[in-house]
């Protein structure tokens, strides 16, 4: 099958990469480029596991197809840090113990980054529903939606 | 000699140190099995499944999968080198491969080796298979009603002269309870990856709760002895009793493939294969008879509660058997007989699942209870309150256990207390009593959770501690970590034994070839029984080192104190490092193997008697809800709990499991619904259909404590209690509080069995109305 040839930006870098026209931007990431944070959990759009941004808007990749990425610009949870000085979102996950098994932490990192990208002043109602497209088996979600109430206080200055 | 570092407490005990992979985790550099580099070579795997939910499979043709573009191999039953079988139990009742016949919609059948994961896929459904169906039964009531087999040996529990008992209580009720079945939904699937080695040897990387099982597993159906299988996982991505035998197949049909294509294999269901063929919670069916008086207690209670076992027995013995176990939640019953009926269905075989049986029969005790004080127009609470457990007399449980610990009487006052129960109830009755579409309720709900496995052999734990030159620790256990905590919790008992920063000790991933035998991190047990075996590591290490130092300077041994941040040899304090170095140069054995049995306990299954736990855990919650009353849906609006975790060994771990447990309790008993259709399929099959609790879902106010001044009566590491499954039964207060807000539309019971989705709450509107 033939290789589709794409040029994209990836977390502030100029990236091509070759996939096949069937491989979600999901794959392209895990599997062709080792950007093993983004993960799949579900593989229909239902569980925010593998959220990405494109252009700065929330996606889920596995919904996406890899050839799509073409001229977008691509956010991951590995672009969420700044070389080893985490973003104060990844912070506040520390700082109020809201992960477990953390398989779904990337995806709610890059999907609370897009909300506080957006607005420094969510209510708790708003994080609340921007998150409710991520799912999480194990905390429970209060620790979750504190600390991101936490970082936008955090954030203003507040 | 040197003065020690100042003592820290960073990595202390009893500290709310972060999770070991925290930084990982909000890095994305964590690495689950599906991240680690593949070797060279790597194929991949993907199952072929039933189509039919009881079938003969009268013709198999998968020529036309072999000849798929990128297939390797197929296998099938007959390419099992060793037995077609996983039956964790022996029952032989389990097999990899359907083999003749097929005994559920989604049983496994065949398995495509593809050089892609997608060609593997794809070429499954090119598989022709001709089926003769046979009768099939999905539902456990018609499982009864057809007098179908038990998957396993049914247990009854009993005291007194139940008929008399019945007979004589001035008051009776008579009832039947379903209640739902779940779904783990770990976000990480079930995934195995096999790498052969020479010979017969075979290393598997399984997201499994109980490796040695697997190793277990793998040998049987290889065909070797265990020593050729080494069974490693770092971490899993969630498993909550889904991975303790579920894996196990996975794992087999990876080294089977991997051993005879001598190449590594990887398999990772999708999510839709894995909600199809993995096993879930049982769903209950429960019988209930039960005489009390008018002031609400309880004198006898007979019940009889069958489970949907799925086609094969798996863990179904020991999980009905705790269903019974805990049918008495925290309550006294004079008379007694509670009898499991594990039922065979043609349904995926179900499993562990956080609580083990336990739910089930915590929530047909809250119904008991709820049925009582409506027929007397009672608070329930005042009905839970009459029925504790208490003084002599009224302290032994079904199973003839003494309950010596219970503090439910100073938990609940204290949270009646600080949560309003009684001004907030008063406040809502009223509030009902003047109508409106909108109803409330609200309830307070007690935990007790026996804690060990009532296997009593599975009551064992290993560790290994190495102690290099440089002082640094290398920690291996018998448990494994799926989140929950637990390899932080070991390496603070560790670091806190030899007095060294936290950051010394180094978590490895759990190995078949570390630590033997191991039983599953299941039960809530993983802490007390890993703790208790590192820290017996530890301290024959310390043991050494004392000896070691007391002779070399010349001090009573009980002069050299292992203190925070440095050794303290008479009067002098010795950095860890350099009392190390020196006792390898004065060849000082530095590693030890630790191990642990829980003791005391005893459980005689033919006679129902005996003392399976070794303490019991508690907890009570209370939740408010608001229900619509013209359609069904609600809102759990706040949640108050305190819970007792002992003298907690990392209370923000802890706090983790309750909130966690609270809210996939909640899940469980509200919007998580498993449905079959008439042909057997499970329709509920991917997070589309499958409904768990979202951030939008969970209360809005959630007070969660800790009861800080409980500390262990039993002799547990440091004096802690299990907290894996305990709090997931907290959410039986949502349960009863949406009952009380069904309720409050008409006189009579509502009958709101579990899963309370919108629906089944309409129609409970309807019955508290006189409705069907």
């Amino acid at each position: 099958m033939s290789q589709i040839h794409v040029t994209t930006k990836i977390n502030g870098d100029e990236t091509e990469f070759l996939c096949g026209p069937e491989e979600t931007l999901l794959d392209v990431l895990r599997d062709h480029l080792g950007m093993t944070g983004t993960k799949e959990g579900c593989g229909t759009g239902d569980c925010g596991a593998c959220s990405v941004t494109v252009d700065g808007r929330l996606v889920c990749s596995c919904l996406m197809l890899g050839a799509e990425a073409e001229g977008h610009e691509i956010g991951t949870i590995e672009g969420v840090a700044k070389g080893d000085e985490l973003h104060p979102v990844q912070k506040k996950f520390l700082d109020h113990a809201a992960l477990q098994c953390g398989i779904c932490t990337p995806g709610f990192l890059v999907a609370a980054k897009a909300l506080l990208d957006r607005t420094l002043e969510p209510t708790e109602e708003e994080v609340r529903y921007w998150l409710a497209g991520n799912l999480c088996r194990c905390t429970g979600y209060d620790k979750i939606v504190r600390a991101v109430m936490d970082t936008a206080a955090e954030l203003r200055g507040a | 000699m040197m003065e020690g570092p100042a003592p820290t407490s960073e990595g202390r005990l009893h500290d709310p140190v972060a999770h070991d992979s925290a930084h990982k985790h909000v890095a994305g550099t964590a690495v689950y099995i599906d991240d680690m580099v593949e070797p060279t070579g790597t194929l991949h795997a993907c199952l072929g499944l039933a189509e039919r939910a009881h079938a003969e499979i009268v013709a198999m043709d998968l020529s036309a999968v072999a000849e798929a573009q990128g297939v390797v191999a197929v296998l099938t039953a007959a390419d099992i080198p060793g037995a077609n079988d996983v039956s964790p139990t022996g029952k032989n009742d389990d097999p990899v491969f359907a083999e003749g016949a097929v005994e559920f919609h989604g049983q496994p059948i065949f398995a495509v080796i593809g050089e892609t994961r997608e060609a593997a896929r794809r070429a499954v459904s090119r598989a022709v298979i001709g089926y003769r169906d046979l009768p099939h039964v999905t539902d456990v009531s018609d499982a009864l009603e057809r007098v179908l087999p038990h998957v396993t040996e049914p247990l009854t529990l009993s005291r007194g002269d139940i008929a008399a008992a019945l007979a004589a209580a001035p008051r009776r009720l008579d009832g039947r309870m379903r209640i739902g079945g779940q779904d783990h939904f770990y976000l990480e699937g079930q995934i195995a990856m096999a790498v052969p080695g020479e010979d017969d040897d075979v290393l598997v990387h399984s997201s499994t709760q109980h490796p040695s099982e697997v190793q277990h597993m793998v040998a049987h159906v290889l065909g070797v002895p265990s020593n050729a299988v080494t069974v490693e996982v770092r971490r899993m991505g969630g498993a909550f009793g889904g991975k303790e035998t579920q894996g196990n197949l996975f794992a087999a049909v990876a080294a089977v493939a991997a051993k005879r294509l001598g190449r590594p294999v990887k398999i990772r269901p999708d999510r839709d294969d894995d909600m199809v063929a993995t096993g879930k919670r049982h769903d209950f069916l429960v019988d209930y008879a039960v005489g009390y008086d008018d002031d609400g207690r309880i004198h006898a209670v007979d019940a009889q509660f069958a489970a949907r076992c799925g086609f094969s027995a798996d863990l179904s013995g020991p999980v009905t058997d705790r269903a019974l176990f805990h049918a008495d939640n925290a309550y006294y019953y004079p008379a007694v007989r509670l009898a499991s009926r594990p039922m065979k269905t043609n349904t995926v075989s179900n499993t562990a699942f956080r609580g083990f049986g336990g739910p089930q029969g915590v929530i047909a005790a809250e119904r008991i209870i709820a049925e009582i004080a409506h027929a007397l127009g009672r608070d329930p609470l005042e009905i839970r309150k009459a029925n504790f457990y208490g003084e002599p007399g009224r302290d032994v449980t079904p199973y003839h256990q003494t309950v010596e610990d219970n503090i439910l009487p100073r938990l609940i006052s204290e949270l009646e207390t600080s949560a309003g129960y009684h001004e907030r109830r008063a406040e809502i009755v009223a509030e009902n009593a003047r109508g409106g579409v909108i109803r409330r309720g609200i309830a307070l709900t007690p935990v007790k959770f026996g804690i060990s496995f009532t296997a009593t052999w599975y009551n064992q734990a290993g560790a290994l501690v190495h102690v290099y030159r440089d002082g640094s620790v290398h920690l291996n256990h018998g448990g494994t970590e799926m989140g929950q905590g637990l390899f932080t919790k070991v390496a603070q008992v560790a670091a806190d034994c030899f007095g060294i920063p936290l950051d010394r000790v180094k978590i490895t991933a759990t190995t078949t070839g570390k630590v033997p035998n191991t039983s599953a991190t299941a039960a809530s047990s993983g802490s007390d029984l890993n703790g208790m075996a590192a820290q017996d590591a530890c301290e024959q290490i310390r043991r050494r080192l004392t000896a070691f130092a007391a002779e070399k300077w010349a001090v009573p041994e009980d002069e050299v104190v292992f203190e925070p941040g440095a050794v303290r040899v008479g009067a002098e304090r010795i950095a860890f490092p350099d009392l190390i170095e020196a006792a390898y140069m004065a060849r000082v054995h530095l590693s030890a193997a630790g191990f642990y049995k829980t003791p005391g306990i005893h459980w005689d299954r033919a006679a129902g008697k005996g003392k399976p736990f070794f303490y019991f855990a508690y907890g009570a919650a209370v939740s408010e809800v608001r229900i619509d009353t013209l359609t069904g849906e609600y809102i759990v609006d706040r949640v108050d709990i305190l819970h007792d975790v002992g003298r907690s060994l990392n209370p923000a771990i802890d706090r983790g499991q309750v909130e966690g447990g609270f809210i996939q309790g909640m899940g469980w008993l509200t919007t998580e619904e498993l449905w079959w259709d008439d042909a057997g399929r499970l329709r509920t099959h991917a997070p589309s259909t499958y409904k768990i609790p979202l951030a939008s879902d969970v209360p809005r106010v959630f007070n969660v404590t800790l009861a800080e001044w409980s500390e262990n009566p039993a002799r547990t590491i440091r004096r802690s209690k299990a907290v894996g499954e305990p709090p997931l039964m907290l959410a039986a207060s949502v349960l009863e509080a949406l009952s009380m807000a069904a309720g409050s539309c008409g006189p009579h019971f509502p009958h709101l069995d579990p899963p309370a989705t919108p629906e089944a709450v309409l129609m409970a509107c309807e019955r508290a109305r006189g409705g069907p």
